[in-house]
């Protein structure tokens, strides 16, 4: 371990917030991809399911018809 | 190998695989990042010049190599779509891009604080730094281009040469260092030579390395399965994969 105490290591010998800014930067944006990646996927799949319920309602008002 | 590979261009068979390699690779990847992460973080040593601010190396030189190997991938794709109409590739190239995007994001920005204590400036107009914006504009040159034809084919088509031609760029962002005067320094991992970094934060790099590049893989596989359903979703095995009736 490089550091005696947890403000020891927050203050990365004067430079912490260099190094915080740019911790926090590069894991905000890659949580941010993640999460809109996985959001991408799931926005699909709850339009797909739309799309099949409203084409088996057609279906069914078409049928009720005859 | 191609008896392997070639079945993969079947966008069913590549939905399935790449959905069985993404939940390995996306734990792994957690798991490697942080662990690199915090190691380069607690126990790797400061630097007798540089002091603390050595540790942003733990995600700067990683997410800068990924920008320029996640670029030749989706070059790569792109050049297999043109060539051989290969509709995955195609596809590739547009899951490929953001990812990519963002990767080339990080390294400028996590560049950016670390040129402020060392260099004396947030930006300088330099070799390395310039042509690194390059790349990010590039990306977003794919994005924008596929996004501006209201034909698919057609932009994919666009987007790909763009992605090609920028391919000149890569080799411009390694050898900058070399060829012009910059403040960056150069290259000290790859390079033709034994690696001239000390194995105590070597090993803390080349692990948060390894996880970056298994969490760019696990992304573009997730993004390659939403890009599929999307292109694919009037075909019968959609239908059947997603529990339709």
């Amino acid at each position: 371990m490089q550091f005696d105490s947890f403000s020891d290591f927050l203050a990365m010998g004067g430079y912490g917030f260099y190094i915080w800014l740019a911790y926090g930067l590069t894991y905000g944006l890659l949580i941010g991809l993640v999460v809109y990646c996985f959001w991408e996927i799931k926005a699909f799949h709850q339009h797909f399911r739309q799309k099949l319920a409203r084409a088996a309602r057609i279906k069914q008002y078409q049928e009720a018809e005859h | 190998m191609f008896k392997w590979l070639h079945p993969l261009a079947k966008p069913e068979t590549l939905y399935h695989f790449c959905g069985r390699l993404f939940p390995w690779l996306m734990l792994s990847a957690v798991g490697i990042l942080l662990f690199g992460n915090l190691w380069g973080l607690l126990f790797a040593p400061q630097d007798y010049q540089q002091f603390d601010t050595v540790r942003i190396i733990y995600i700067h030189v990683p997410s800068a190599l990924l920008s320029m190997s996640t670029y030749t991938m989706m070059a790569i794709a792109a050049f297999i779509a043109l060539v051989w109409q290969v509709k995955v590739a195609q596809w590739s190239v547009l899951a490929i891009a953001p990812i990519g995007a963002v990767f080339t994001a990080i390294s400028l920005l996590t560049g950016m604080a670390w040129g402020k204590p060392m260099w004396g400036t947030w930006w300088e107009w330099d070799a390395r730094l310039t042509s690194q914006l390059i790349l990010l504009f590039l990306y977003l040159g794919v994005i924008a281009l596929y996004g501006a034809f209201s034909d698919r084919q057609t932009g994919g088509k666009v987007a790909s040469l763009l992605a090609i031609i920028g391919i000149v760029n890569i080799p411009i962002i390694h050898f900058s260092v070399e060829w012009w005067n910059t403040l960056h320094q150069g290259a000290s991992i790859t390079k033709f030579d034994t690696p001239s970094v000390h194995p105590s934060m070597l090993w803390p790099l080349l692990i948060s390395l390894l996880g970056f590049y298994l969490l760019m893989l696990a992304l573009v596989c997730l993004r390659l399965r939403t890009a599929i359903l999307e292109n694919e979703q009037h075909r019968p095995w959609v239908r059947a994969t997603l529990g339709g009736h």
